[in-house]
């Protein structure tokens, strides 16, 4: 921290003495008292960065678990807490808290504003969803759990009633569950009211909403999504705290609540907060993708039309989580429908993307390498979801571990290597330095090598019947080899994430110098210096295409010439 | 000349999804509770319509990435590329028209047959023939009652084999006792959800006799990897056989009748039922024929003098979190309740 290039005194006037004499504390307050969204896109970034690797240790002892049967490094107790706080770290602490964290930084510079609409409420919700990660993981010292030994959540992140009840979850790990979730569930509203006032209002001269970038279109639709999900979580944790604290009987099964309420309000959540989770991510691949093979995005109105559908259908295909609750077929049937649905626009994205790279120049630097990745594995995601979608198959694959094959596709396979690419991209503008890209080359190799070892082979054990939340197999089910190769495969994504950290850190000091606009690019945010000042630019730009840079490089062939 | 070329495609694709399914069967062996080795009219029906969905995805995998490849090979940049830009094309309605309506005709495709399949099994009638048994799930273990046989038992669950000269279809009727679990038995039938206040039902007609491996599939609080299910598909005469032992009550055996006391004296019997006997507790497995199941503690290990003994001494020791206290019994006192226990044929 102690020549920290972002600190708000070099921006602002770094020749004056006082600025010079800045303790350490008084820089680190001033990134607690910041109301920079810049600032606070940072220690979003910085924060699920935290949480990535916790949540990935997690992981790695889980698979440490399971990779020779009846093994004992784990007790079952422990076991179930990992696999709980490893689901409920990756959605709520490191998914959602990345994609805000670019969302902060990257939505006002994309669209010409000085800040977010509402500069306070984004700190405000920024350290309230660091509060309830906090929270969360002070269960591990703070709330005993089942039979007394346990002490983080153990109910999985689905934490299906009637588990969750006193009577079968004792002590305070559920509570504190739910309460921390609540807690970090109000930040991410704020986050997602404050993203939508500011893309409605906030847009600098010139551009309409059909020439904003695509990646702030899919944050302005992430946003209005999430304020349609996260309610119903966090209504459904209220009633299960009533349950358990006021003497409610919503889903008491004892005293005639019913277990299917909680299912369904946690999928009503559950199902579109994995659009949540991956519209970002195809955010990231609409930036990157058109950059790094030098031509326009194809197809930009479909692309957000493809979008805004994805959005509306994702809110009806909920229940193919329960395909095995004992719904009727008619339910099923419509279910099933709904989910294939889905794969129509995410089709025509695929095939715009595709579009988007024919004819152009490829240039396969490490952030296009993970781009290239995200659509590979997204591809086969997509499949095995309509896989999935086919209710009768979904009965024999439903809580296998072909289901956490196919979702560890999307949220690793799509999400986090567009996390990685976007971190790739954007680091230059948020520190002014490049990240090495050698490391960034041994990182994507080892790192996709690793996850297919991984996730390809897990799509195997779930058609061998191996179902999912075990801690541990009886060696006579066929299963120990391909646990093991899984569990390899884990290791390796491990060491190419610990050689991200080391890059991470290491260019903030070593890395090439950036320049404003390294990689050519055409959006809005290349304009400014890196990293931009604090009032991002000198004075209000003003855009006439959907490639304001583009049309500054070629004035003799500007884009708005031919954008419908 | 395209219906040949979408036949060669298709073809492909089948070829494929075949090789992946069998090259996870080989590395599979024994008693592999397998999806891809179907042994009853639900998971027959499954696995075909399974097949049919992955030649289909397969081929789409195989035009979409193959194109994916060609366009990142054919347009990697080279150091003989002019200089400027490429041209820009900013999208093309007709190409955007055909790859919207495509993927539409494929999901009607694959909706219309996963329904079919889905009304076969789930609406398929009931014959009058048909055995019943309810399934109730515990926090770790499984209760299983043939309501027309006034039979209980636990854990394994017998059932007839069924033939085309006399198909025997067994229907269960699935709910829980506590918390959710689920009944899967991959090579006999996709799984189904056990939910207290809320029966739930299934069907199937395994083919072939034989053991049949599964466990439960809902996490259900700590053991809930030691709540292991087998199913015997048993011959007509076998199933007799089992039936009629299962109906008689509990041997009396006057050697064993100290263990017996302490069975009944101490707190087993609050939990237990030993027909013929005072035991008539309901928290726990039906002890009955006790010595006709392979495996104790739902599966977590062999059903032997030696794992019995151990198992009513410490309970932590096979499956900590298993709701069986410990019962802090006297050596003398467990090798007595031991003894009784292995009576229990």
């Amino acid at each position: 921290m102690s020549d920290c290039p972002l600190s708000i005194s070099q921006v602002i006037d770094p020749s004056t003495s006082r600025a010079e004499q800045i303790t350490f504390l008084e820089k680190l307050h001033r990134w607690v008292v910041t109301v920079d969204h810049k600032h606070l896109g940072i220690l979003y970034i910085l924060y699920s960065t935290f949480f990535l690797l916790v949540a990935g240790a997690e992981a790695l002892m889980i698979r440490i678990q399971l990779a020779y049967p009846h093994n004992h490094v784990l007790s079952a107790q422990v076991y179930n807490r990992f696999f709980t706080m490893h689901g409920t770290t990756m959605v709520f602490l490191v998914g959602m808290p990345f994609l805000f964290g670019f969302a902060n930084y990257i939505v006002p510079l994309q669209i010409g504003a000085r800040d977010m609409a509402f500069p306070r409420l984004n700190a405000f919700s920024f350290w309230l969803t660091a509060f309830g990660g906090f929270l969360l993981y002070y269960s591990f010292l703070g709330g005993a759990g089942l039979y007394g030994v346990g002490n983080a959540p153990d109910v999985g992140w689905f934490a299906y009633a009637p588990l969750t009840a006193r009577s079968f979850s004792p002590g305070h790990a559920t509570d504190y569950w739910a309460l921390a979730l609540i807690v970090s569930g109000f930040g991410t509203l704020g986050t997602a009211i404050n993203i939508i006032a500011t893309v409605i209002s906030m847009r600098c001269k010139g551009m309409t909403l059909m020439r904003m970038p695509l990646f702030t279109w899919l944050l302005l639709i992430v946003s209005m999504l999430t304020l349609v999900t996260i309610t119903p979580l966090t209504a459904a944790q209220f009633m299960l705290l009533i349950d358990r604290y006021l003497g409610g009987h919503f889903f008491d099964t004892q005293a005639g609540g019913s277990s299917l309420i909680w299912i369904h309000f946690f999928w009503i959540f559950g199902h579109p907060e994995v659009y949540v989770l991956v519209l970002p991510a195809f955010a990231i691949a609409n930036e990157i993708i058109p950059v790094f093979c030098r031509k326009a995005i194809f197809g930009y109105p479909a692309m957000v039309a493809a979008s805004v559908t994805i959005m509306f259908v994702s809110l009806s295909v909920w229940a193919h989580h329960m395909f095995t609750v004992g719904m009727t077929s008619v339910s099923n049937a419509f279910f099933t429908l709904s989910t294939m649905l889905v794969g129509v626009p995410t089709g025509i994205k695929i095939f715009n993307w595709i579009a988007t790279l024919w004819g152009g120049r490829i240039r396969f630097t490490t952030t296009m390498l993970f781009c290239i990745g995200f659509l590979f594995q997204f591809l086969i995601a997509g499949l095995t979801g309509i896989m999935l979608s086919v209710s009768p198959w979904d009965w024999q694959l439903h809580n296998s571990y072909f289901v956490i094959a196919h979702f560890h596709y999307v949220l690793v396979g799509a999400v986090v290597f567009c996390i990685f690419a976007g971190i790739y991209y954007w680091y230059s503008k948020a520190t002014g330095r490049l990240m090495n890209e050698t490391l960034g080359k041994w990182h994507f190799w080892l790192f996709a090598i690793g996850f297919h070892i991984t996730f390809d082979t897990m799509h195997c054990l779930g058609l061998l019947g191996m179902p999912r939340s075990i801690y541990t197999y009886q060696p006579d089910r066929g299963w120990s080899f391909l646990n093991l190769v899984v569990s390899v495969g884990g290791l390796i994504q491990g060491i190419a994430v610990l050689i991200f950290a080391y890059n991470f850190i290491v260019s903030y000091w070593r890395g090439e110098v950036a320049g404003d606009d390294p990689w050519d690019a055409w959006t809005l945010e290349w304009t400014t210096s890196s990293p931009p000042p604090v009032y991002n630019f000198e004075e209000e730009p003003e855009v006439h295409s959907r490639r304001p840079l583009w049309d500054l490089k070629h004035p003799d062939d500007p884009d708005w010439e031919y954008e419908s | 000349m395209q219906t040949l070329r979408a036949q060669r495609l298709i073809h492909r694709g089948s070829a494929t999804a075949w090789f992946l399914l069998t090259s996870s069967m080989l590395i599979a062996q024994g008693a592999t509770p397998s999806t891809l080795a179907p042994a009853s009219t639900p998971a027959h029906q499954i696995f075909d319509l399974s097949v049919f969905v992955v030649a289909i995805t397969g081929g789409i995998f195989l035009i979409v990435g193959g194109l994916l490849a060609l366009t990142l090979y054919r347009f990697r940049a080279r150091k003989t590329d002019p200089l400027g830009e490429p041209a820009q094309i900013y999208g093309s309605t007709q190409i955007e028209l055909a790859w919207t309506v495509i993927p539409i005709l494929i999901v009607v495709v694959l909706f219309l047959t996963t329904a079919r399949i889905i009304f076969a099994i789930q609406d398929a009638p009931k014959p009058h023939t048909a055995l019943d048994v309810t399934v109730i799930g515990h926090q770790f273990w499984w209760e299983f009652r043939y309501p027309k046989y006034a039979v209980i038992t636990a854990n394994e669950l017998h059932i007839p084999v069924s033939s085309d000269a006399a198909p025997e279809a067994t229907f269960l009727k699935l709910t829980s006792a506590d918390v959710n679990h689920s009944f899967w038995i991959p090579q006999l039938a996709g799984k189904t959800d056990l939910i207290a206040n809320h029966v739930n039902t299934m069907w199937m007609d395994p083919k072939k006799p034989g053991l049949y491996l599964g466990q439960c599939a809902q996490f259900c609080g700590s053991q809930h990897a030691m709540m292991l299910l087998r199913v015997y598909v048993d011959t007509p005469e076998q199933f007799d056989a089992w039936m009629k032992n299962q109906q008689r009550a509990a041997p009396r055996d006057s050697t064993v009748e100290a263990g017996r006391t302490v069975f009944e004296k101490q707190a087993c019997m609050n939990c237990h039922t030993i027909s013929g006997t005072a035991a008539t507790g309901r928290f726990g497995p039906d002890l009955t024929h006790l010595m006709s199941r392979a495996t104790l503690a739902s599966g977590a290990m062999d059903n032997s003098p030696a794992n019995l003994r151990q198992w009513i001494k410490s309970p932590d020791t096979f499956k900590r979190g298993a709701l069986m206290p410990a019962m802090q019994l006297t050596d003398e006192q467990l090798n007595q309740v031991t003894a009784y226990l292995e009576t229990l044929k």
